[in-house]
């Protein structure tokens, strides 16, 4: 248990862990510092909720909103719109003690393990930084605790590697200090911001495995945000795919990989193939164009102008809603119409 | 095929002296590469990739410690030549290279279309006008639209940059384009985009390509061959085909046990511990301490062994297989 | 902690580090030496000058310098009636006292200047002297007598009647050895002063010290007002280690705290940062100092206390800033806010540790810039009013022409102490940006 003991903790065990709805998160452009020139919408209108115990993947292409999505789950940015209801407590009525119970529920693994701990701190510190935030001011108590979180990202024994500075550690070794550092408050949710696309090939798998593990053991849900799509199938129970803002399609990983709805996941399936040397004798399907301009969306489908299906008059016309063409499978896109 | 070799290096070495020691970057490596082939040097990071194609074009830092080795291009000993000859007549209009992260290298104050033109004014003394008909040729090549050839760096995408550093490597139409990581930093589909354009060079134009990356996903887009590195040494070298289906190397097979596959349900699995520090080799096979078949003979430091036409392998299990020993 | 003993360690390949420690070593050996062995009161007391200087010459020049360059220039001779053998003979209501005040005087010069110090207890009235003068060939001169206060002071080298007589000033008329000379020079051998006093009182008793001056003193000489310069040179050296030391704390701690702050709060807070720098980067400093010094007061504290006020918001704030943004973005930063860090921790214990390697070296070589400007405010006049310093000295040599008159020795060792001082500092601070600075970092 947290640290922080607080009366949102005891609401809503029935209900889903994470609920999100109708989500914006802007940034505004100024101009001189006070002159409103524009919004970058970096999330646009998102909707989901995730169970307790649950992995998921969201995946995009960069600048998709993902990141942003990550970050706005985590409070480090205000929703400019809609709401974060975590545990049944809606986030931005949070304050104080409440606020840091809900800080120490949700972990964050970021992508760059060197650039995500401090270079001139020791493990130790860094491990011990959370608990001393969050008020655990025995030695001997934040000593056990990470001790016990270091066993259980693997990184033992720990007498060597407690002393080390990040950049005697390997490139894994410091993801799994990362990791260790989401786990120590003992949260309820994970959100790992591409976890491994900074890492070797060979390493990649092993936290992966690692976060799955722990994250089965001890029954957490896990956001995982990543642009790799072939890394998602063993590792999430559910994709969702984000294009400009927006979650185009959702469906469990099996479902989505087999029968992709969207044609902007077909396109990024059709994209990658699965190592053979025929590859290279074949040309791939790419849509042209580039991703929208998050200042200024198309109107409509924010796919339709790269989209090889678009219906005139209706796809640059009027947002497409949630279809569920298939059970348990939804998809933004007029074609199920 | 009877292709006519390219581009054949011979043990080559490269080492830097650091603070802490030497470090064998590049050591001992051989491998040739074919008129029209692709070769894909893959190896994880620290493994010397980067190092070999710095020390096949000369863009070498200071504190090189030893650099030698011996590098036909056609007939030409490129290693004989000196720093000025080599810059003259291989650099850029024979070999070309594309660096990592050089879509963010460009220089942000002059249009992208001077800058790609550059190679072809500098080193092969064109006139401007000439210069920018071939450069806007190569443009529409690459993908990128002639309109962008007044447009300065920071106005395009990055997907655009990356073509456009494709551009000023392809402009001077060299036999070989060496390519650091070139899609690493980039989303799928402008990753698959930037192959395809390779893909379609490589056949219209018969340019070989060295392509180094970290990816064997990306490695399969193009790759006719395939060289593995580790720890400085080319541990296997194989056809496309034989590599990623039946690669000999246990690193090899490890390493392609451990890529995510889309349409297939086996768990990928990881590699067990970590490279050994380039300064501090370890003596014998430098996979042995990772490798689940090692055996007396590893304390021996492997000679490739050739197993087939054009496939070696730096693994004593292969020994006595068919014949062993010799390059 | 570790990663600054292995900084420290490194340092050791560096010769500049290593000649830049032992001077920082020296400078700190003298400052403790000196505060223990001159208490600040003392320091302050002697600096005032007057009394407790008597028995110094006035701008004498170092003995070692003399020497070195061959010269036998004298040093002082002091003469006290308690080791002379003092005659006494009582009469009704006195007595009489004769005290021979002898000595060897065997220098290659003149001495600057006698004076003979007379001391007087339990007299009715005053009592009377006569002084005469023996050479070593035995002639006797006899110098006047007269009738003497409690304490008094008999300048010998002043007496104009004796300097009539002798054609010469007394301080070379009773040394020369043949007075008709156009190039007198001084007899070697035993002088004697005579003493014969009359005392008045039964227990009436008389000290007598002679002081015959040199023309060199000590290590580092004499000023005009026959303070031992030494003790300004030494004084100098922790007064300008504290006010280097201090201002530069004090400067770059406030100026780095204010740059994080801004930095991480970005927006209004930021932009008045940036504002109130700009406007107070454009402020001169040196004549803000000279106008307070001026106007209100040449206290060192309140100069401290104002080169650090106007070195808060300074050009320091714009490469702090610049060091720091790229920090603020840096993804340690954000976790730490994911996992509930205050904004006050973030700036103090993830930003600022950030940058304090490569600030040191700026650090150690900002200390001797405020050492200069001190001993620059105190030569243009403006030094604090009783603390002996480095700059005062300097102060003093330039107000009294000494470079014009010869007295080099004034100038050049407190110049001396404040290049030792910079070139210290400069070279420990160059090698440690060296090994802090990894852009510096030779492979």
């Amino acid at each position: 248990m947290s640290a922080v003991r607080s009366s949102a903790q005891a609401r809503g065990r029935d209900g889903p862990l994470l609920a999100v709805q109708d989500l914006h998160t802007w940034f505004e452009l100024r101009q001189w510092g006070f002159l409103r020139v524009g919004s970058v919408r970096a999330v646009d209108g998102v909707d989901f909720e995730l169970a307790r115990g649950e992995a998921v993947a969201f995946v995009g292409e960069s600048g998709c909103g993902k990141s942003s999505l990550a970050r706005t789950l985590l409070g480090l940015h205000k929703p400019t719109r809609g709401e974060v209801v975590f545990n049944g407590t809606r986030v931005a009525d949070l304050r104080g003690k409440d606020m840091q119970w809900y800080r120490a529920s949700v972990g964050y693994v970021q992508q760059d393990p060197y650039g995500a701990l401090p270079p001139f701190m020791d493990v130790r510190r860094i491990l011990s930084e959370p608990l001393i935030v969050h008020g655990i001011s025995s030695r001997v108590e934040r000593e056990r605790r990470i001790r016990q979180v270091l066993d259980e990202v693997r990184l033992s024994p720990a007498e060597t590697i407690l002393d080390k500075f990040p950049h005697m550690l390997s490139g894994g070794q410091q993801q799994r200090v990362v990791i260790a550092r989401a786990l120590v408050l003992e949260p309820s949710m994970i959100i790992a911001d591409e976890p491994v696309s900074m890492l070797d090939a060979s390493v990649r798998v092993e936290i992966l495995n690692l976060l799955r593990r722990i994250q089965t053991e001890r029954e957490l849900t896990l956001a995982f945000i990543t642009h790799d799509l072939s890394t998602v199938r063993h590792f999430a129970d559910r994709i969702f795919v984000m294009y400009a803002g927006r979650i185009v399609e959702q469906a469990p990983v099996d479902e989505l990989l087999a029968h992709p709805q969207h044609p902007y996941t077909q396109s990024l399936l059709a994209a990658i193939a699965d190592v053979d040397a025929a590859n290279a004798r074949q040309q791939r399907e790419v849509p042209g164009g580039e991703p929208p301009s998050l200042l200024h969306p198309p109107p409509g489908c924010r796919f339709h102008p790269r989209c090889p299906h678009a219906i005139a008059g209706v796809c640059e016309v009027d947002d497409p809603p949630q279809f569920e063409p298939r059970r348990g499978h939804r998809s933004a896109c007029w074609l199920h119409r | 095929m009877a292709q006519k070799t390219l581009l054949s290096v011979e043990g080559l070495e490269l080492q830097y002296q650091t603070r802490r020691g030497v470090a064998r970057a590049v050591d001992g490596v051989s491998f040739d590469i074919l008129a029209n082939e692709a070769l894909v040097v893959l190896g994880e990071s620290g493994c010397g990739k980067s190092s070999l194609a710095k020390a096949l074009l000369r863009v070498l830092p200071r504190n090189v410690h030893r650099f030698s080795g011996k590098v036909m291009l056609g007939d030409t000993d490129i290693m004989a030549l000196s720093e000025e000859a080599f810059r003259r007549d291989v650099q850029w209009t024979r070999i070309a290279m594309v660096m990592q992260a050089a879509m963010n290298a460009l220089n942000p104050v002059v249009r992208v279309g001077e800058q790609v033109a550059e190679p072809l004014r500098v080193h092969m003394g064109w006139s401007r006008a000439r210069a920018m008909e071939r450069v806007a040729r190569t443009f529409e090549q690459v993908g990128v639209s002639t309109d962008f050839l007044q447009r300065y760096p920071f106005e395009l995408s990055g997907g655009m940059r990356q073509r456009v550093v494709l551009a000023m490597a392809l402009v001077t139409e060299p036999e070989l384009v060496i390519l650091d990581e070139p899609t690493s930093a980039l989303d799928v589909l402008t990753q698959a985009g930037i192959m395809n354009v390779l893909k379609r060079i490589k056949q219209e134009q018969g340019t070989s390509f060295m392509l180094i990356t970290h990816d064997v996903a990306t490695s399969s887009e193009i790759a006719d061959r395939v060289a593995l590195m580790y720890a400085g040494q080319v541990v296997e070298v194989a056809d496309a085909q034989d590599f990623f289906h039946a690669p000999a190397h246990p690193y090899s097979q490890m390493l392609m046990a451990s890529v995510p596959r889309l349409r297939q349900r086996e768990e990928p699995a990881h590699i067990p511990g970590q490279p050994p520090d380039l300064i501090d080799l370890p003596s014998g096979c430098r996979f042995a301490d990772r490798c689940p078949s090692r055996f007396g003979r590893c304390a021996e430091d492997p000679e490739p062994i050739r197993l087939a036409r054009r496939h070696h392998v730096r693994c004593w299990l292969h020994a006595g297989r068919s014949g062993g020993g010799g390059a | 902690m570790r990663r600054w003993l292995e900084g420290l360690r490194e340092l050791r390949q560096y010769p500049s580090a290593i000649g830049g420690m032992a001077l920082i070593a020296f400078l700190i050996a003298l400052s403790v030496y000196t505060v223990i062995a001159i208490p600040y009161n003392q320091a302050l007391d002697l600096w005032r000058g007057g009394e407790e200087w008597r028995m110094h010459p006035i701008n004498a020049g170092p003995v070692w310098a003399d020497r070195l360059t061959g010269g036998n220039k004298p040093e002082t001779v002091l003469v006290s009636s308690a080791d002379a053998d003092v005659r006494e003979a009582g009469f009704e209501g006195g007595r009489q006292v004769r005290i021979p005040l002898a000595f060897n005087y065997d220098y290659g010069d003149f001495p600057s200047e006698i004076n003979l110090f007379l001391k007087t207890e339990d007299t009715d009235r005053e009592a009377f002297v006569r002084l005469s003068w023996q050479t070593p060939d035995g002639e006797t001169i006899p110098l006047g007598g007269r009738r003497i206060a409690q304490e008094d002071r008999v300048s010998i080298s002043q007496n104009r009647a004796l300097e009539a007589r002798l054609g010469v000033s007394p301080h070379i008329g009773l040394f020369a050895d043949a007075l008709d000379g156009d190039d007198p020079s001084p007899q070697a051998g035993r002088y004697q002063l005579m003493v014969d006093a009359i005392l008045y009182g039964e227990e009436a008793s008389l000290d007598a010290d002679l002081a015959v001056y040199g023309r060199v003193h000590g290590i580092a000489g004499t000023d005009h007002q026959r303070r031992d310069i030494m003790v300004a040179l030494l004084w100098g050296t922790p007064v300008a280690l504290a006010f280097g030391l201090l201002a530069a704390v004090g400067t770059t701690v406030t100026t780095l705290v204010i740059a994080a702050t801004g930095v991480w709060f970005g927006g209004l807070v930021d932009a008045t940062i940036q504002r109130l720098t700009e406007v107070n980067i454009i402020l001169p400093l040196l004549p803000i100092l000279v106008m307070v010094g001026t106007l209100y007061s040449t206290s060192i504290w309140l100069m401290l206390g104002v080169v650090i006020a106007l070195g808060i918001f300074s050009a320091g704030i714009k490469m702090y800033r610049a060091m720091l943004l790229p920090i603020r973005q840096a993804p340690y930063i954000e976790a730490a806010r994911a996992y509930g860090a205050s904004n006050s921790r973030i700036i103090m214990r993830y930003m600022i540790p950030r940058i304090l390697p490569v600030l040191i070296p700026t650090f150690v070589t900002l200390i001797p810039t405020y050492v200069f400007l001190e001993a620059s405010l105190a030569v243009l006049g403006l030094g604090d009013p009783i603390l002996p310093t480095w700059g005062k000295v300097l102060n003093d040599a330039q107000v009294q022409s000494a470079l014009y008159n010869g007295f080099y020795y004034w100038v050049v060792s407190p110049a001396l102490l404040l290049m030792l001082t910079g070139l210290g500092f400069a070279m420990l601070g160059f090698a440690l940006d060296r090994v802090f600075n990894p852009r510096l970092r030779t492979q």
